[in-house]
């Protein structure tokens, strides 16, 4: 049953630095960008600046990093509700992104959409999605399109261990295999849907991968907190999808480190242990791809401080960028019904 | 000079409709459970597969809500899909991706995106397949914004609604009455033959009562008008033929000449396209109303099997005329 079944649990050597220099300061930068953009994002909810649900992607960066970074700007891409890193992995502008996050007019939906609506159709991203699973026939959808207009392109679905036990997952994934789309499934696992542990909820023996092998495709279960490992991974997913040998499911294994969204109590008091988050810490995907490219001389700590300053300062703009712009005015609560 | 018309069946019209705009515009693909080798289960597809080929039609696993995914992820991407629900009762598995992501995405995106997705599917009882197979859902849609509804009572109406919905931007769903496939009427011989959505259609001019009915419940309205006439009730049917936009004027229109309406639909009453162009006529001709609006939708218990039952349940033209009667005079309804 787990004949296809590949399994990275770590990356291949955490002394060494596989990608060059330009590539592994793009997956810092961008990891680093998120892990900034976030913290900005609790700051203003925090503040009452931001209304509505706020999901976090802390801790999850490697993830979307490691997989965009093997993307094309034309790919396409679907998310979720937590969708802020893979948003900005692909190329989102953090301005505009925190304006929607304010609902303001400047925002990349014209505040229409707000923190779980976010897309930029200029740069493949079909939206961040309420729903969960609600990306997963639209990421088949657009790898279909693409295959049918021979453009190379790809889809990647990125979801969590929550929707891999939604109806959509199965009819997606299906329909993926038979018609042999470019489309990359890419399941975060988290371990907790909302405030429930996907162990506890999941007929798997481990892997939610090995559901990949009832649609006939390959799956990798992969670190998903070392940018690295999903990197590489992604390169080879991507290559074998354009080359039309059909979908893959790539399980990164990951975590977040806040709550299910801002304001909803303190996971460690609840459903998950403080020796488990504690261990998830150690792990976290930043600090460890900075200690590789100290390793492998590509900077050293000033230069670090340095980077952080300067994605701090972004940030920072951004955030008095989405102050600045106003909301929408009344009007326009009718536009955009219909295209 | 008046266009040519040939006479073909409400089934042809769907394959013309199609394969018109497949020929106009290579985006457009076609997709369903059996609708290609197999020409789809009340045949109405045969010979798309022939033209066209198996990439622009596809025969599909049972999956309505990956079916409708991909589709919404096509239209998002450059193509236009044409996504057929074999039976409208099955549209309820498909719910998501129609009502959370087509019909949002325009607005939630603030205009970026555009979904040029059409849905066909089926609505209509009367042939003993029970609640799961006839029911008329079309009140579901038409209540969601950001979706366009058609709801053709003829061959003309439904090739001409289908071509332009298929070349609309937005998401529109074509209910079809799986009733009426056979069903034959004049067609313009114009491969450019269009009829745009929001334009009520006047299928016989009266001047005592105004009936608004939807697809097949035209020809009940028309079987009862000839009834009424022998009564010296002149009796106008307005078709609304699409329910999202809806054309309010030419119904109010009609309602100022005639001062009466009833408001006939094959969906259950309550809660439904009845309860919602009755309300609309009060509000806005309610100055010219002589008499309370009256409406007549399916009863509301599920379709049942048994051809002892099911009739009891469907609007037929003897309850019609029943109601418009007692608009005129002191009669049981």
């Amino acid at each position: 049953m787990t004949e296809s079944l590949e399994i990275i649990t770590t990356s291949s050597d955490e002394g060494t630095l596989p990608l060059n220099e330009s590539l592994s300061r793009e997956i810092y930068e961008k990891m680093l960008t998120i892990r900034r953009f976030e913290e900005a994002v609790l700051e203003i909810y925090t503040q009452g600046l931001m209304r509505g649900l706020a999901h976090l992607y802390i801790g999850q960066e490697a993830s979307a990093v490691g997989i965009c970074s093997a993307l094309n700007d034309d790919d396409y891409l679907t998310s979720t509700h937590r969708g802020h890193g893979h948003l900005i992995a692909k190329g989102g502008k953090v301005d505009r992104m925190m304006a929607e996050m304010m609902g303001k007019v400047d925002g990349y939906n014209r505040g229409k959409g707000g923190t779980m609506h976010i897309a930029d159709m200029s740069l493949g991203i079909l939206g961040a999605n309420g729903i969960v699973g609600g990306g997963m026939g639209m990421a088949t959808g657009a790898a279909l399109s693409g295959k049918m207009r021979n453009s190379g392109q790809v889809a990647v679905c990125f979801f969590g261990d929550g929707a891999i036990n939604q109806g959509a997952f199965l009819e997606s994934a299906n329909l993926a295999s038979v018609w042999s789309l470019p489309v990359l499934f890419v399941c975060e696992n988290n371990h907790y849907g909302e405030y429930t542990a996907a162990s506890d909820v999941t007929a798997v023996r481990e892997h939610v991968a090995e559901r990949a092998a009832g649609f006939d495709m390959p799956a990798v279960v992969v670190d998903g907190n070392d940018a690295v490992a999903v990197h590489q991974t992604a390169m080879e997913m991507v290559k074998r999808a354009r080359a039309g040998e059909g979908p893959c499911l790539i399980e990164n294994k990951t975590y977040r480190y806040r709550g299910h969204h801002v304001g909803d109590g303190d996971p460690e008091k609840t459903y998950r242990t403080q020796e488990e988050t504690d261990t998830w810490l150690a792990r976290d995907p930043i600090p460890r791809f900075a200690r590789r490219m100290m390793k492998a001389g590509m900077v050293d700590e000033t230069e670090l401080d340095t980077i952080d300053a300067t994605i701090t300062g972004l940030v920072e703009d951004a955030v008095e960028f989405a102050k600045e712009s106003p909301y929408p005015v009344a009007d326009e609560v009718t536009d955009h019904v219909y295209a | 000079m008046s266009t040519p018309e040939r006479v073909i069946t409400y089934g042809e019209a769907v394959r013309e409709a199609i394969a018109e705009e497949m020929r106009r515009d290579e985006t457009v693909f076609f997709m369903g459970e059996d609708v290609a080798a197999a020409g789809g289960v009340f045949k109405v597809t045969v010979g798309l597969l022939d033209e066209f080929g198996d990439d622009r039609v596809r025969d599909t696993p049972i999956s309505e809500a990956g079916i409708m995914g991909a589709g919404v992820g096509a239209a998002l991407t450059g193509m236009r899909p044409i996504v057929e629900i074999m039976f409208g009762d099955f549209i309820t598995i498909a719910m998501d991706q129609i009502v959370n992501q087509a019909a949002k995405m325009c607005y939630m995106t603030g205009g970026q995106a555009s979904v040029p997705l059409t849905i066909r599917t089926t609505i209509g009882a009367g042939r003993s397949s029970a609640a799961q197979h006839s029911q008329s859902l079309q009140a579901w849609l038409s209540h969601i914004p950001g979706v366009k509804v058609a709801i053709p009572s003829t061959p003309a109406d439904l090739k001409g609604l289908l071509k332009t919905a298929i070349r609309d931007d937005n998401p529109t769903v074509i209910y079809e009455d799986k009733m009426m496939y056979a069903l034959k009427g004049p067609v313009p011989d114009d491969d450019d033959y269009t009829i745009p959505f929001g334009v009520a259609d006047i299928k016989r001019e009266g001047s005592d009562v105004s009936i608004v009915a939807t697809s097949s419940m035209v020809h009940t309205a028309l079987k009862a008008a000839d009834m009424l006439e022998q009564e010296q009730i002149s009796v106008e049917v307005v078709d609304p033929r699409t329910l999202s936009p809806l054309d309010m004027e030419t119904i109010v229109r009609s309602v100022q000449k005639t001062s009466r309406a009833v408001v006939i639909d094959e969906a259950y009453q309550s809660y439904g396209v009845t309860g919602e162009l009755a309300s609309r006529i009060s509000d806005e001709a309610f100055d010219y109303l002589d008499a309370p609006v009256k409406r007549l939708g399916a009863m509301d218990v599920p379709v049942p099997f048994s051809p002892g039952l099911e009739p009891e349940t469907i609007p037929d033209e003897e309850k019609l005329v029943r109601t418009v009667q007692s608009l005129f005079h002191d009669v049981p309804v």
